[in-house]
């Protein structure tokens, strides 16, 4: 064993030498990164670039050629990336703070001028983030809180996403959307004031509420009344003499002699009256 | 064995083990623990140095013979003690064996891939895409060359936003805030786009949901993100929303549906929302009461109108009996109930002071009992 392996020791050496130089020349670029190759310090190509319309397979990901020791790659992330925005207070220009958090999506679209000017994605990234928040806060302070809110609907996300493009634009980076995550009241005096205003708003609906309940409970009763005066009216004005009579006996009836109410007046009465006529045989 | 501390320990080499092995164990161990420092050995390995007797066995005459033949045994004094395996018949090495059952071991487990039902493969070819594969067995190159990564593509993830119990105020149009928690379902549509195009797929679809529901509430007035019809539809247009933003970004995302699970007022004015209900349940009250009322109002005017029909309609017949007859009877029952005195018209005399009379005598008796 041994005499065979010191034999062929030089070959071995030279082969393992060649395999290591070979392997040196070779590189893998995933479809997540883009490369670009710095000879000397130069960019001179990017392998894996984005292009937008190309589907991942075509786009040259995969093994690589570079002259070793003379090349060396910068890697740079080709997916759409996240610039976080820390929370924001912006004032409008009706004088009402709001904290605000958002966030911008970008993508490297120029590897080779973002290596020369940041280096790296999260050195963009760094540098975005301040441009973002001002950017935001200068466009949402040109606005009334009301529209704030529904700040989609205006013309103001588009203005955010234009003003850091400009900027990502220096840095090799294009800026894809600009969104609003969160967008709240600060704590303290805006928040309290807020529930204070909920609470007071509420209290008047719950006073109004009971009020049209009395009203509506007013109407009802007020309702039956006319009705039952008119079914009074329709059938007691048939003969109103009559219904005279007739109620002035029901009056006599449960005046004097309700069961209920059980109670002996004296009646005194004329030998004359009506009733004893009969008595006096007459 | 039992009571008796292990015999492959060397704690008590010394005792009498009850079995062979244990004896073996006890004799290769030499007499104390403290003069063995290198803790608990194998008891199948072979020593050469102590010069204490051994019962030999079959087995150590076996280690013993590897030992010699080999020229120092694993299980030296000083040094590893670690068994080696007993050469093959031809006398090589196992080395080529091995390599190649690990060779095999490394081809059969990164070239076949059984994918469940649910799942799909992205296969990349040193870090280039190469293909997707769906569920069942693929063959693909050997690890490093091809990979595969391997994710659940049909069943739907669920995010709960917020995560807990903390409370997520959101601004609603008419600057009222709520307090508002929901779920957002989603799977995975294009398996390609989600595991190249995005740094954090999920934590993007959490974002946009969360930009999405923020949205869609703050166009929406209080009375509508809280009651029933209104959150329907902030959940149909968060659900659209997220849906075109992240196909915007091309994120291979399928929203499945977005669930408000609770829309409730700020902790803070909770009270006074509480009083608004229990406004409400007092006005409804009130108005069934009124209701109740009117009905017998209107019910007893009623009786009474159908009470004068009738009569009336005797009346009509003969009028001047009915009317006597009436105020007769009416008469009647009054004067039944009630003391009556007679008095002639011209004088005050009373013709029959009649309840005076029954009362004074009633007086007494009521007291004596």
């Amino acid at each position: 064993m041994h005499s065979t392996y010191d034999n062929r020791k030089p070959l071995l050496i030279t082969l393992g030498v060649l395999a290591v130089m070979a392997l040196s020349c070779l590189t893998t670029v995933p479809e997540t990164e883009e490369a670009v190759v710095l000879r000397l310090g130069d960019p001179v190509r990017v392998i894996n670039r984005f292009q937008p319309g190309v589907d991942f397979g075509q786009t040259g990901a995969g093994l690589a050629w570079r002259i070793p020791f003379l090349e060396t790659l910068v890697r740079v992330d080709k997916r759409m990336l996240t610039v976080p925005m820390d929370r924001q207070q912006v004032l409008s220009t009706d004088q009402q703070p709001l904290e605000v958090d958002a966030y911008a999506r970008i993508r490297v679209i120029d590897p080779v001028r973002l290596v020369r000017s940041a280096g790296s994605t999260s050195r963009v990234i760094e540098q975005l983030q301040p441009i973002l928040s001002s950017v935001l806060r200068q466009e949402m302070g040109k606005r009334s809180f009301q529209s704030l809110l529904t700040a989609e609907r205006g013309q103001a996300m588009r203005n955010i996403r234009l003003g850091l493009d400009a900027e990502a634009r220096q840095y090799g980076a294009q800026v894809i959307d600009v969104r609003i995550k969160r967008a709240d009241l600060p704590v303290g005096t805006p928040l309290d004031s807020a529930f204070a205003r909920m609470t007071n708003a509420k209290e008047q609906e719950a006073a109004t509420i009971l009020g049209q309940g009395e009203r509506d409970a007013q109407i009802i009763r007020a309702e039956a009344q006319a009705t039952s005066a008119k079914i009074y009216a329709d059938s007691f004005g048939k003969d109103p003499k009559f219904y005279d009579f007739f109620r002035a006996m029901r009056s006599y009836d449960a005046t004097f002699s309700n069961p209920k109410n059980p109670g002996s007046s004296t009646i005194i009465l004329s030998p004359d009256s009506d009733y004893l006529r009969q008595f006096r045989g007459k | 064995m039992t009571g008796r501390k292990s015999p492959w320990g060397n704690e008590n080499g010394g005792d009498e083990p009850a079995s062979v092995e244990g004896e073996a164990a006890a004799d290769a161990d030499g007499p104390t623990p403290s003069a063995d420092p290198k803790g608990p050995r194998n008891p199948w390995a072979p020593s050469d140095n102590d010069g204490a007797p051994r019962r030999p066995s079959t087995l150590d005459d076996m280690l013993r013979a590897r030992a010699r033949k080999t020229g120092g045994g694993g299980g030296g004094g000083n040094g590893s003690n670690f068994p080696r395996m007993p050469e093959r018949p031809n006398g090589k090495s196992w080395a080529g064996p091995i390599a190649g059952t690990l060779a095999l071991l490394w081809l059969g487990i990164s070239t076949t891939h059984i994918l469940g039902s649910n799942e799909q493969g992205i296969v990349t070819t040193l870090g280039k895409y190469s293909r997707t594969v769906g569920s069942g067995v693929s063959l693909t190159l050997p690890w490093p060359i091809e990979k595969m990564k391997v994710a659940d593509v049909t069943s739907i993830k669920r995010d709960f936003i917020p995560d807990g119990d903390a409370e997520k105020l959101m601004l609603t149009s008419d600057q009222n805030l709520v307090d508002i928690s929901y779920l957002v379902r989603w799977n995975i549509k294009d398996l390609k786009l989600y595991t190249f195009q995005l740094d954090d797929p999920h934590d993007t679809v959490k974002e946009v949901a969360e930009a999405a529901m923020r949205g869609a509430v703050a166009e929406v007035p209080l009375k509508d993100a809280m009651g029933g019809g209104g959150r329907a539809q902030i959940e149909l247009r968060v659900r659209q929303r997220m849906q075109a933003i992240l196909d915007g970004y091309r994120a291979g995302v399928m929203v499945q549906g977005v669930d408000i699970k609770k829309t409730d007022p700020p902790q803070k004015v909770v009270e006074a929302f509480q009083r608004v209900t229990a406004a409400q349940q007092n006005a409804q009250q009130q108005i069934t009461g009124a209701r109740q009322w009117a009905q017998q109002v209107i019910n007893q005017s009623q009786g009474n109108a159908a009470e004068f029909d009738k009569v009336y309609e005797q009346y009509k017949l003969a009028p001047e009996v009915t009317k006597r007859r009436l105020y007769y009877e009416t008469m009647e029952r009054v004067l039944s109930n009630n003391d009556k005195v007679i008095v002639e018209a011209n004088g005050v005399t009373p013709y029959l002071p009649l309840p005076e009379v029954k009362r004074k005598a009633a007086a007494p008796a009521a007291g004596g009992q």
